[in-house]
């Protein structure tokens, strides 16, 4: 039976921005399955980015309901998400976002520094998490001794190492070249299809239609009906 | 739990001039404040380390020092054989009639000269000062004109040297000895006979002071309310000891200039701090924006930032106290308000001052850290993340 990990119902956000009220977001329609790999596309300032960030928490609806994971987020005050966000979704950032000054392995045990694990256990899970990726050979390795396509492996396995239930990436073939975006697609496509983790990709690459179940395309702030794509849209 | 520390410590290193310049802001700071304590705890060490306790001293009634009291030899006859005094072997009493003046010496620190205390007294004066020793040559003899300089004074002033000579009273006077006291307030003082000094001064009457031993600590508090309320006498008595304690305060402007400045630096150093805060915490907005969307609350990003900043402080704490412990032990003088004299003491950087320069470097460290470490903290994580 299948399981509803995101569920959206005229999800709306909107700002003023230089004197402009500016609809982001138009009543959002969504529902995900677990174990669903959806990519989200459109043009730029589509909104898909938003979408994204609603569903992380990271921005707050100006009208809508909102559930992920069994949880409704519009009541949820800023500490309870942190804690959510922590235990349910792994989030990957276009441009990687490490931590400079943090070793991979460093980097990728950071989020556990907000479990109950001993350090032992933290630097077990992280290593196992850096081994998943293929990066067992770099733990010790600073950002700026890695590649592109290796820190982005590092931020899937900081994304994981929790074990949560939802993967939210924004972009994370964005700053790669061909062969590293391919080698993170095939990588997520492994997350989706061996270890069940429900994914939502908000992406421009084309080739990540091979690895997704199911995309929904937004254009102008409106997120268009499930099989729907803009007229324009090649 | 908290963001590691780990993660402050090495953006620090990172950012390693601007962490060196901070830090060398603060311990400026922490160093002028130390210097104060050091200067001011080694004043009080020396005096308050001063001074027989079962001695006590004996001054007119309403003078503060024994500069400015005229002592009559007529009361000194009257009050020696009290009971409650101690005696020597031979039955005399261990009652000293002194007279204090002071004179100029030149010294390369003062050129132009400072007062040193000259005290005259009897045989019995020194029996009354049994911590004092003789470190080289001898003793003054009674009825020439010569002195032995403490310690303190030989080390300072190159007049004071054995077989040199010092100018004052009517003639000059034959150094002929140095002496040295477990007590370090008494190492500042020249000693010579009594009545030789009285006459060179023409105070063959009126004298200074008289310094009388107690048989024990009863007869001791006994013997300065009888003194004390004696009306016939007309003088005052007080412990020795608190007599040397009294001249502490002469650190006091010292300590309240020192305390003074190292405030109003402390306001430049919590700017410093700020701004290098604020720095860090722009340069890594989008680190915020990652850490928040791990899951780390506001109230761990303000506590990390604040951890830093006390870091921070903390290099800039022991910079400052490593930067001022050369000056332990250093030997220097200051003019009392009370002989009006100089006394030589050693600065003594203790453990205490090096705490309260701590606390200080902390309390820098927190007030300038605070702002910045709550405007991390109340960063919106996308706005966090969209800056660059």
């Amino acid at each position: 039976m299948s399981e509803t990990v995101i569920r959206t119902h005229g999800l709306t956000k909107e700002f003023v921005r230089d004197e402009f009220h500016v609809v982001a977001l138009k009543d959002a329609e969504m529902e995900v399955q677990r174990g669903e790999f959806v990519e989200l596309m459109g043009p730029s300032g589509s909104g898909k980015s938003t979408l994204l960030h609603l569903v992380a928490a990271m921005d707050r609806p100006t009208r809508g309901e909102l559930e992920v994971m069994g949880f409704k987020l519009n009541g949820l005050s800023d500490s309870e998400i942190a804690k959510w966000r922590n235990r349910h979704v792994g989030f990957v950032f276009q441009s990687f976002n490490l931590i400079p000054v943090l070793t991979a392995l460093e980097n990728v045990e950071l989020p556990l520094k907000l479990t109950h694990l001993k350090r032992g256990e933290r630097v077990q899970h992280a290593a196992t998490a850096l081994k998943l990726v293929g990066l067992e050979d770099r733990m010790g390795h600073y950002p700026r001794q890695l590649s592109g396509g290796q820190e982005q492996r590092v931020a899937i396995a900081r994304a994981i190492v929790t074990d949560p239930d939802l993967l939210l990436c924004d972009e994370p073939t964005g700053n790669l070249d061909a062969k590293s975006a391919q080698e993170v697609l095939t990588l997520l496509g492994r997350l989706n299809k061996e270890y069940g983790k429900t994914i939502v990709m908000v992406t421009h690459d084309p080739h990540a239609a091979h690895y997704a179940t199911k995309i929904r395309y937004i254009d102008k702030g409106e997120l268009l009906p499930d099989g729907g794509k803009p007229e324009d849209w090649n | 739990m908290a963001i590691p520390l780990s993660y402050n410590l090495r953006n620090l290193v990172v950012r390693k001039t601007t962490t060196a310049m901070t830090a060398l802001g603060i311990a400026l700071t922490v160093a002028v404040l130390v210097a104060a304590f050091a200067l001011v705890d080694g004043l009080r060490l020396a005096f308050e380390a001063s001074g027989h306790p079962l001695n006590i001293l004996i001054t007119r009634k309403g003078s503060d020092s024994e500069l400015s009291s005229n002592f009559e030899r007529r009361v000194f006859n009257d009050l020696k054989f009290k009971p409650g005094i101690a005696r020597d072997a031979k039955g005399e009493p261990l009652a000293s009639l002194e007279m204090v003046t002071v004179i100029s010496l030149v010294s390369s620190e003062f050129p132009d000269g400072s007062n040193i205390s000259v005290r005259g007294v009897t045989p019995v004066g020194l029996e009354v000062r049994e911590d004092t020793q003789l470190e080289a040559g001898r003793w003054f003899t009674p009825g020439r004109r010569e002195v032995t300089v403490g310690s303190s004074i030989a080390k300072r002033y190159p007049d004071a040297q054995i077989g040199k000579k010092l100018k004052f009273g009517r003639g000059e006077w034959d150094v002929v000895g140095v002496y040295k006291s477990d007590q370090p307030a008494r190492n500042s003082e020249i000693m010579t006979d009594l009545n030789q000094a009285a006459s060179d001064f023409e105070r063959e009457e009126v004298l200074s002071s008289a310094l009388v031993r107690a048989v024990d600590e009863v007869a001791h508090q006994a013997l300065i309310n009888d003194l004390s309320y004696d009306t016939r006498l007309n003088v005052q008595a007080r412990p020795e000891k608190d007599y040397y304690a009294q001249q502490t305060s002469s650190g006091d402007l010292v300590r309240y200039l020192g305390t003074f400045v190292a405030l109003i630096m402390a306001v430049g150093s919590c700017f410093a701090a700020m701004n290098t805060m604020y720095a860090a915490v722009a340069r890594r907005s989008k680190e915020i924006g990652t850490l928040r969307v791990l899951g780390f609350s506001r109230r761990s990003i303000l506590l990390s930032f604040l951890a830093e900043s006390l870091m921070l402080s903390v290099l800039g704490g022991v910079l400052g106290i490593v930067m001022v412990l050369p000056l332990n032990g250093l030997t220097t003088g200051i003019g009392s308000n009370v002989t009006f004299a100089e006394t030589a003491f050693q600065l003594k950087v203790s453990g205490d001052a090096m705490m309260r320069g701590m606390t200080f470097a902390l309390f820098m460290g927190a007030f300038g850290g605070l702002l910045p470490a709550f405007s991390a903290a109340r960063k919106q994580i996308l706005t966090a993340l969209r800056q660059i």
